[in-house]
């Protein structure tokens, strides 16, 4: 299991914490194939977890069952809080997705489905634009920034919605080295506030460079989770040895 | 070059009174026909896109069949229900502007229908897990994917608008072409070409295809400024 160690938590009142989240035994089925099975992971607050694995290993499909985007066929999902699907989570996707409208209507349209007030709507709007430099992008329309742009964007309009626990599935995988630092630091910069950072990636490099925790996906199964120094310093199983050595596993 | 066509030049240089009436009724009816149509049609074909049920399959082809339901059709199917012995004849509707109107709306629905249908399913594809994640339920999500599609929306709205403007069975049979109370710009030439009243339906042709004109330019500009300013 993870290092356990919880750090600071986003949440002011502890007894709202929604964390940790945990699977337990999750299986997942789709067209006669177990895409995923035996998943059992506790998933600690204040923490950033990288999930790592080769390509198909399950990843994306891992991350949406934790979110509540995809229900699990088996098994179940359970957040501390005790709802179904806990509100104060958010996920930035590998391709972000950004509304047909202005920088800062993308910004308050989450706001707005929260049926938050107008005034504390723009109030918000105005402070995530001044704090993630988006501010002479407010007008523009959001379609029209580049890949990188509308990234920042997407981690932006996750942040000002003040989760928890923050869901990322490959968010630099399309995106330029300069682009990439940007969100690693946007990502390293929200976990050092207190959010959990839960974030899928392939590139090692990237996994270095974020992880405090590693969970590592092998055709479906979770087969280390274990804390990155540890996993960095020497993994467990061969086939995660096989990854970082760079070997192409299956 | 004397004749017909210097009477239609004359005819629209004037602002001909029976003209301008033609013309005014035939915009009224087409435009009432496209709105209402757009109020039911684009949350209808909205739902379309979203909803998952039994035989919407078969929903669907009925409305792409519908898109080329001939007018005459349309036309009959209306005359048959506000006729005097129809289901609606108590209301008295025939052969007045309002028929005219349900017959077009009748047109132009499957246009806006199936075009909302494709528009929003395109979308929901590409936004469907951005906004489950936000907690936006599909419900919810259709005024979002019907904002978000306005320019494609747009321009099967107008499409539908140029089919009524250009039909003239339906208004005919439901209209009966009523000098100064049903006659369309459309009827009107039928008419007046078969009387060799040349020079009222030359006039009445070049409006009806400047409107034409006039609209696809709109359309096409307002695609284009859209996808220069909204991406």
């Amino acid at each position: 299991m993870g290092a356990g160690a919880t750090g600071m938590s986003v949440a002011r009142d502890p007894a709202a914490s929604i964390l940790p989240l945990s699977l337990e035994g999750v299986r997942y089925v789709a067209g006669g194939a177990a895409l995923l099975s035996d998943i059992s992971i506790r998933i600690e607050a204040g923490r950033r977890l990288m999930v790592m694995g080769a390509n198909g290993a399950g990843k994306s499909l891992f991350l949406r069952i934790c979110h509540g985007l995809i229900e699990p066929t088996a098994g179940r999902r359970r957040w501390a809080s005790g709802e179904a699907r806990a509100s104060a989570q958010a996920m930035v996707f590998q391709r972000p997705v950004v509304l047909r409208r202005s920088v800062a209507a993308n910004l308050e349209y989450p706001l707005a489905l929260k049926r938050l007030p107008r005034s504390e709507r723009r109030y918000l709007v105005a402070c995530t634009l001044d704090r993630f430099g988006l501010t002479p992008l407010a007008d523009r329309p959001a379609r029209l920034l580049s890949g990188g742009e509308q990234q920042r964007l997407a981690l932006a309009r996750a942040w000002s919605m003040r989760p928890q626990v923050l869901f990322l599935d490959e968010p630099s995988s399309a995106l330029d080295p300069s682009a990439t630092r940007i969100i690693e630091e946007m990502v390293a910069q929200f976990s050092d506030e207190g959010m959990t950072i839960v974030m899928t990636t392939h590139d090692l490099g990237q996994a270095r460079r974020l992880a405090q925790d590693v969970a590592f996906l092998h055709r479906g199964r979770l087969i280390e989770h274990r804390s990155a120094a540890e996993f960095f310093a020497g993994p467990e199983t061969l086939e995660a040895r096989a990854f970082l050595a760079g070997d192409l596993i299956w | 070059m004397d004749g017909p066509f210097a009477t239609a030049f004359s005819l629209i240089a004037s602002g001909d009174p029976a003209l301008m009436q033609i013309i005014g009724l035939s915009l009224r009816v087409t435009l009432a026909a496209v709105l209402i149509a757009c109020v039911i049609g684009l949350p209808l074909g909205a739902a379309l896109a979203l909803a998952r049920f039994p035989g919407r399959g078969a929903v669907i082809v009925v409305f792409n069949a519908l898109m080329g339901l001939p007018p005459v059709v349309a036309g009959l199917v209306v005359y048959l229900l506000l006729s005097r012995s129809g289901p609606l004849g108590s209301l008295a509707l025939l052969f007045t502007p309002t028929a005219m109107i349900i017959a077009q709306t009748v047109l132009i629905l499957p246009i806006v229908v199936s075009l909302t249908r494709t528009v929003v399913e395109d979308l929901w594809a590409e936004y469907q897990e951005h906004l489950r994640s936000l907690g936006a339920s599909r419900l919810r999500a259709v005024p979002t994917l019907l904002w978000d599609g306005r320019v494609s929306l747009l321009t099967g709205v107008l499409a539908g608008f140029g089919r009524a403007s250009a039909e003239v069975g339906a208004v005919l049979i439901v209209g009966g072409n009523i000098a100064g109370h049903t006659r369309t710009m459309t009827t009107a030439i039928t008419l007046e070409t078969s009387r060799g009243n040349l020079g009222l339906a030359i006039a009445l042709g070049i409006i009806l295809l400047a409107l034409t004109l006039t609209l696809n330019a709109a359309a096409w500009g307002a695609g284009e400024w859209a996808r220069g300013r909204l991406g």
